[in-house]
């Protein structure tokens, strides 16, 4: 099985690794150590010490806390509360819902009807990182997009306690 | 599948002698199958797999022999064919299939139907074809009916047996994508049907040949059933010839290994499959759920000539769930769809399997080894009566893909969060483009000729964003992912158009951190054809491609024809004429072109009358953006800008961008003034937006007054109709009360609800 080195994978998860080096690795057998090793450079990347469980998006995780809880985090520090409840909640949103807002991201006749399709842009109240968008019908609950099961990815696929 | 049609049972053909092996019949074969199944979660009980573990250098070379017949059936047989379809763009695969109809090995191509030409030779099984008409060495059956097992009825699928001794040992199964299917309206996705009898020809998994020989009265009648007989003839052929290649292969390997260890092979080959499956998403995903909702737009008001309760405009709901449970178990769930529909959308499940396959195999298990192992590692949950599983007979079916595309984005999207938390960052993508516009239409071609026109270009859209990178542009479709714009030289000469210009269309990529590939766009004129009509098929309304982690869907679709043009005359007085438009709100094809413009968001159109000289655009879609823009490398924008892939006012209004041209014309992005914009932009961000708390407040006396327009209230109505769990969780997120509705019960069109 591949292992790389974390010279590699930094560039990597930083879009700098060489298109050649890029394809060879997803052509190749998968690097079974390589959840470790993302997450090692992710922490030595965010500004706090709660340890990553597991990265949700670009800059979203979920982290444990010295007092034992387990919050969904920006990489800023902004904490969105419980990893199990949907973080957007915590989150700041602003709706595109006319033709007028539309139009700062698309031009003319080239985006949804907004009344049949609005755009929710989900931003950190902290960093105003535009962490999701989504694409709903008026009146769609806030879709909670991933939850995982923690208790089984660590105990029965990575083989070890749940920090 | 075979509950949508009577079963037949051939009581009185019995006293033949059963072909599967060991004395059973292909029906007892595929019930003890299925039962071993259940009972061991192996295939046929195979617990081990002594061939593969004792002799692998052998295993693998037989898998090899395989697997090589196929492809090379594949890549003689498309030669044979003069559609373009198959001969250009390569819209055909080969795969061969176990007795009871589990695919073993497939060839490149189309991937689709790993499991769809399993529907209808299990379709086949079950209905005792062995008995009546018969199974023997040298019969040719056929099927295009996505509720025996297939995508969409211009996926036309022929199968030869396979026999060793007085055994049947396997299928051959070849498919290719034809261009004229004869229904209602022209072209091979057609739009027009708004029930099964307008699908057009229908072989429903039919006998067609003996003896190696195709019967002349199914050649007369496919003849007198399509527009384009030449081609469908041809591309018969040409799966009738990559079968019989396939039949030789197989009957090679037997003489070279022994019928006992083929035997052994083709089973250990579909139980290493589904535990290949198993271990790769243990191996590369998360455990838990995943919903990515995603939403199409039917766009019919107003067409004359239906009737109606089909002449509406319907938005679509399509709430895509996966669950990755503790064991690898992958469960894809539609509860909630909305309900089938009077027009050529509605996707059985083979059809949704087809997706699901065509997706799994560049994304799970991207290699050689792909078969029914894989699906039978997987379920799903397809409710009744909806658009993912319509039941009902007359469900038309002939534009499944126009469900399915839109309706699958958010499988990419779930696999691609799972990857991202597993750290396999390369495999991240944000949603595909649509394979949109789908230009179709029929008539006379410049030489005279009945034709049924849609122009593969459509096979050739933006790809998602990746985590890492932009998405690829123009390259790809998702149902073919060796996709190929295909010359235009060629397509002018067999659809009544010349080319006017072929070009990237700015804007039509998501924007983020990483933008989706963009789209391009080709603009037509109508040539020398004495009857002609065309219509567009495509997004206009909603955002099928949504973006992820902080990126935008890309583009939704538009129309801009020109009906009446003063082309010809602009022609001869050697005038400028349009090749692009780049920019909807500054056209060039308004400036330069007089005439009747149809210039608008009605994306999916009856056909309607072009003349020689008429204007026809066609757009073709980008992929979903990825991240924040405000965190896009300037060299990229620059990039971005220099390309015509973006306009210059969108790098500043979405990515913050403060742009300018060089001396030489080059656009330049200034670094620092741009990292000033942006964080300008950020405080912008705080002072428009709300807390989602305070928001869902204000949201929540919406839903309940209703204040949302008829389309989407309908859309609602359906699914807490056809899911009381997808009404309760509606209910529950907005605190409604346990019977709320919204009022529109009597909108809904006639037809069985399954409610």
């Amino acid at each position: 099985m591949p292992a790389y080195d974390r010279e590699t994978l930094e560039m990597l998860l930083d879009g700098k690794l060489p298109w050649n080096e890029v394809r060879a690795i997803m052509s190749s057998f998968k690097d079974p150590d390589r959840f470790d090793k993302m997450v090692e450079i992710m922490q030595s990347r965010v500004p706090w010490d709660d340890r990553i469980l597991l990265p949700l998006g670009l800059h979203l995780y979920i982290a444990s806390k010295p007092d034992g809880s387990r919050v969904v985090k920006c990489d800023c520090g902004y904490e969105f509360g419980d990893w199990r409840q949907n973080w957007k909640l915590e989150a700041l949103i602003y709706v595109r819902d006319t033709e007028e807002k539309m139009q700062e991201i698309y031009p003319p006749l080239m985006h949804s009807n907004p009344e049949w399709i609005e755009l929710r842009e989900y931003y950190c109240p902290r960093c105003r990182t535009q962490l999701e968008v989504e694409a709903l019908p008026p009146g769609y609950p806030v879709v909670h997009d991933f939850q995982p099961d923690l208790e089984t990815f660590y105990k029965e696929w990575l083989n070890r306690d749940l920090p | 599948m075979s509950e949508y049609l009577p079963k037949q049972c051939g009581e009185t053909l019995r006293d033949h002698k059963p072909i599967g092996w060991d004395g059973r019949t292909l029906k007892e074969m595929l019930e003890e199958s299925e039962r071993l199944l259940a009972e061991t979660g192996c295939y046929w009980g195979l617990k081990t797999l002594p061939l593969k573990t004792n002799e692998p250098i052998r295993y693998e070379k037989i898998f090899a022999k395989l697997r090589g017949g196929l492809v090379n059936a594949r890549e003689t047989a498309m030669n044979i064919s003069a559609s373009p379809i198959v001969s250009e763009i390569g819209e055909l695969c080969f795969a061969f299939y176990t007795p009871e109809g589990d695919s073993v090995a497939l060839s490149t191509g189309i991937i689709v139907h790993v499991h769809t030409m399993s529907d209808a030779i299990k379709f086949m099984v079950r209905n005792d074809y062995e008995f009546n008409p018969r199974i023997r060495p040298g019969d040719i059956f056929s099927n295009n009916i996505p509720k025996i097992g297939d995508v969409h009825n211009s996926d036309v699928q022929t199968f030869v047996p396979i026999f060793w001794e007085d055994e049947l040992v396997g299928w051959a199964g070849g498919v290719t994508h034809v261009t004229d299917i004869g229904a209602s309206t022209p072209g091979n996705v057609p739009v027009g049907p708004i029930s099964s009898y307008e699908d057009g020809l229908a072989l429903t998994a039919n006998k067609i040949g003996e003896n190696d020989i195709v019967f002349r009265d199914h050649e007369i009648r496919c003849e007198q059933g399509v527009r384009t007989p030449m081609f469908w003839k041809l591309d018969e052929r040409t799966r009738i010839a990559g079968c019989h290649m396939i039949r030789d292969a197989v009957e090679r390997i037997i003489r070279e290994e022994g019928i006992d260890t083929f035997k052994q092979f083709i089973r250990e080959a579909i139980e290493e499959g589904r535990r290949t499956f198993i271990q790769r998403i243990r191996e590369t995903t998360v455990p838990g759920r995943y919903f990515c909702p995603t939403f199409v737009d039917l766009l019919f008001k107003g067409e004359k000539g239906l009737p109606d309760y089909a002449a509406v405009d319907t938005l679509s709901h399509a709430p895509l769930e996966l669950t990755i449970g503790p064991k690898g178990e992958f469960h894809i769930s539609f509860d909630g769809a909305s309900k089938w529909g009077y027009h050529s959308f509605n996707c059985p499940p083979s059809a949704m399997q087809g997706a699901i396959w065509v997706l799994l195999t560049q994304t799970v298990i991207p290699n050689d080894k792909v078969n029914d192992g894989a699906y039978l590692a997987t379920t799903h949950e397809f409710p009744p009566f909806t658009l993912a599983n319509p039941v009902v007979k007359e469900a038309a079916t002939g534009a499944a893909w126009g469900f399915l595309i839109p309706a699958f984005t958010g499988l990419v999207r779930a696999l691609s969060r799972a990857f991202f938390a597993r750290g396999y960052v390369e495999e991240v993508l944000s949603s595909y483009g649509m394979t949109m516009n789908a230009m179709q239409g029929g008539g006379k071609d410049q030489y005279g000729r009945d034709t049924g026109i849609l122009n593969f270009e459509v096979s050739c859209q933006g790809v998602g964003a990746r985590a890492i990178a932009d998405g690829a542009d123009y390259c790809a479709a998702m149902w073919n992912p060796e996709g190929n714009m295909g010359d235009a030289e060629v397509w002018e000469l067999l659809i009544p158009f010349i080319y006017l210009g072929r070009c990237v269309k700015p804007n039509s990529a998501g924007m983020g951190k990483y933008r989706g590939g963009s789209g391009y766009a080709s603009l037509y004129a109508v040539w020398k054809t004495p009857d002609l009509v065309m219509q567009n098929c495509g997004d206009g309304s909603v955002f099928p491609s949504p973006g992820i982690f902080g990126g935008y869907p890309s583009a939704s679709g538009y129309r801009h024809n020109v009906l009446n043009t003063d082309l010809l005359q602009r022609f001869a007085r050697k005038e400028p004429y349009p090749c692009r438009e780049d920019d909807p709100a500054d056209s060039e094809i308004s400036r330069l072109v007089k005439g009747d413009h149809l210039f608008d968001c009605r994306t999916l159109n009856y056909p309607y009358r072009m003349n020689h000289g008429d204007i026809y655009y066609s757009i073709y879609r980008g992929g979903g953006g990825l991240g924040d823009p405000l965190e896009r490398d300037p060299a990229l924008i620059e990039d971005d800008l220099n390309g015509g892939f973006i306009l210059p006012r969108y790098a500043e209004s979405v990515c913050g961008a403060e742009v300018r041209r060089d001396e030489s014309g080059l656009w330049r992005v200034d670094s620092a003034e741009t990292a000033k914009r942006r964080e300008e932009m950020r405080e912008e961000r705080a002072r428009r937006a709300v807390p989602v708390r305070d928001w869902l407040v204000s949201e929540r006396e919406r839903v309940l007054a209703g204040r949302m327009v008829k389309e989407v209230r309908v859309m609602y109505n359906q699914s807490m109709d056809l899911s009381a769990r997808w009404g309760r969780w509606f209910r529950e997120f907005w605190r409604l009360p346990d019977d709320f509705r919204f009022s529109e019960a009597d909108d809904l069109p006639p037809g069985e609800s399954g409610a």
